[in-house]
């Protein structure tokens, strides 16, 4: 079978529709929703604070820590909440892919907390999750060089690739390697690079460049989100 | 030829380009990335000549040497009391400038300052580890009774207080209220009564929520005068 359309009636290279609000949580230093389509991730940060255990501290400067879940309704077969190995596996991935763009030498022996919940998941959580992390990390007035833009592509066997994918395409059943790219837009560098499936070399440079064109698009949405909110401030009377 | 990306008191995010070209110098909240120069934070831009700034419009105190802050004792220790001073870290207030007269060898630190007790204070010191030191000498330095304090963003702190303190002069003269603004963005108001305390209160969450409003100033006054 040939793959030549996409279920949803979306482009090869179309993102879902896109949504970002900035300081959705009160009482967080820090906070921000990212929707894609179904997916919704709200994160929230609270730091930069002290830091316990104490073994942890590092003198030399702050350390990232990020706690990534879905919420237990937020797939079609309920989660069991608490921890479990793939969300202790995306909490350290998204840390990794945060870390980069961060400079927390200003907060020897403190800690900054991400918070990460899935309330809707529809593939690409983890993107959702970085880029919603990456908001709230900036609302929280973290010295960073550059915001963090995620997308989950799909790569197809004959040279496709597709952007964004959801639930349906993840799990088609000729086989998609689904893979989430992190990006640091201006610089171009890639924090997070993950593939399940299979891909040829060709495959995923053709899949790096899209994701940096589509990287572009995300952050485009982002900066009007905290655009919005700070912006908003003096219209406000 | 550099050419200046921004304009004065825009809002930039993160990673936006400020400026090309090496004619603009990159200074607070900002950093150069080859010929460019970037933001580092949510603010407001600030343009100098050729030195670009960004004010950061939010985040945590970042405790300075000299500044007067306001904080609160949370503990006791054999030499001294600790203060938290809002932020990340705790300061530390020895008995050496805890007061200007003598406390005698074993006394009862809390007979001075007891958990809980509020105090104007001024760093004397940071270590590169945010190891800080506090000291009461000084004058207004002291520990304030009553009153109430209100949270305001630390970047905000120089909005509040105003050109050679214009602002902070107009609330207090105009709230008939005793106005302590600390450099950690925490305010404390008292006055002889509620209203005159909401009355400054607001007037100062007025400033926290739109500190790049044109005409500020004239906005406090007329609220003031309204109230």
């Amino acid at each position: 079978m040939v793959y030549s359309k996409r279920s949803d009636g979306r482009k090869f290279d179309e993102l879902r529709e896109m949504e970002a609000k900035v300081g959705v949580i009160k009482s967080a230093d820090g906070s921000a929703m990212f929707r894609m389509g179904k997916t919704i991730a709200i994160a929230a940060v609270r730091g930069p604070r002290n830091l316990h255990p104490r073994f942890m501290q590092n003198p030399e400067k702050g350390i990232l820590r990020c706690n990534y879940d879905l919420m237990s309704f937020s797939v079609t077969e309920r989660k069991r909440p608490g921890p479990s190995r793939r969300s202790q596996e995306v909490s350290l991935v998204t840390e990794k892919a945060l870390l980069p763009a961060l400079n927390l030498d200003e907060f020897p022996n403190a800690v900054v907390d991400v918070f990460i919940q899935i309330t809707q998941a529809d593939a690409g959580t983890r993107c959702a999750g970085i880029n919603a992390a990456s908001l709230a990390l900036a609302d929280a007035g973290i010295i960073m060089s550059d915001l963090v833009c995620a997308v989950a592509l799909g790569i197809l066997h004959g040279d496709k690739v597709i952007v964004d994918i959801n639930k349906e395409e993840e799990d088609y059943k000729d086989g998609i390697a689904d893979t989430p790219i992190a990006i640091m837009p201006h610089s171009g560098k890639i924090t997070l690079l993950q593939m399940d499936g299979e891909a040829s070399k060709e495959e995923i440079k053709q899949a790096l460049e899209k994701a940096k064109e589509t990287c572009k698009k995300i952050r485009d949405v982002q900066v009007k989100a905290l655009k919005e909110k700070y912006g908003g401030m003096k219209n406000e009377v | 030829m550099g050419e200046l990306k921004v304009k004065d008191k825009e809002i930039v995010v993160p990673g936006e380009l400020l400026a090309d070209g090496m004619d603009y110098l990159p200074s607070t909240g900002t950093y150069r990335d080859e010929n460019s120069i970037l933001s580092f934070q949510v603010g407001l831009i600030n343009i100098d000549g050729r030195v670009i700034k960004v004010i950061p419009l939010t985040g945590k105190y970042n405790p300075k040497r000299n500044d007067t802050i306001i904080g609160e004792v949370v503990n006791i220790t054999m030499n001294g009391w600790i203060v938290d001073i809002g932020g990340p870290y705790s300061a530390m207030l020895t008995l050496k400038d805890a007061s200007s007269s003598f406390i005698e060898r074993g006394a009862d630190l809390s007979q001075f300052y007891d958990y809980g007790d509020i105090i104007a204070s001024q760093i004397v010191n940071v270590t590169k580890t945010k190891l800080i030191d506090l000291s009461m000498r000084g004058p207004g330095l002291n520990k304030l009774k009553g009153g109430r304090i209100i949270d305001v963003t630390s970047s905000k702190v120089p909005r509040i207080i105003g050109r050679q303190g214009s602002m902070i002069h107009m609330i207090k003269d105009s709230a008939k209220c005793r106005v302590i603004v600390g450099q950690n963005g925490k305010v404390w108001i008292s006055g002889d009564n509620m209203q005159d305390e909401n009355k400054a209160a607001e007037a100062i969450m007025m400033i926290e929520n739109e500190p790049q409003a044109e005409g500020l100033t004239e906005k406090v006054k007329n609220f003031l005068e309204s109230k």
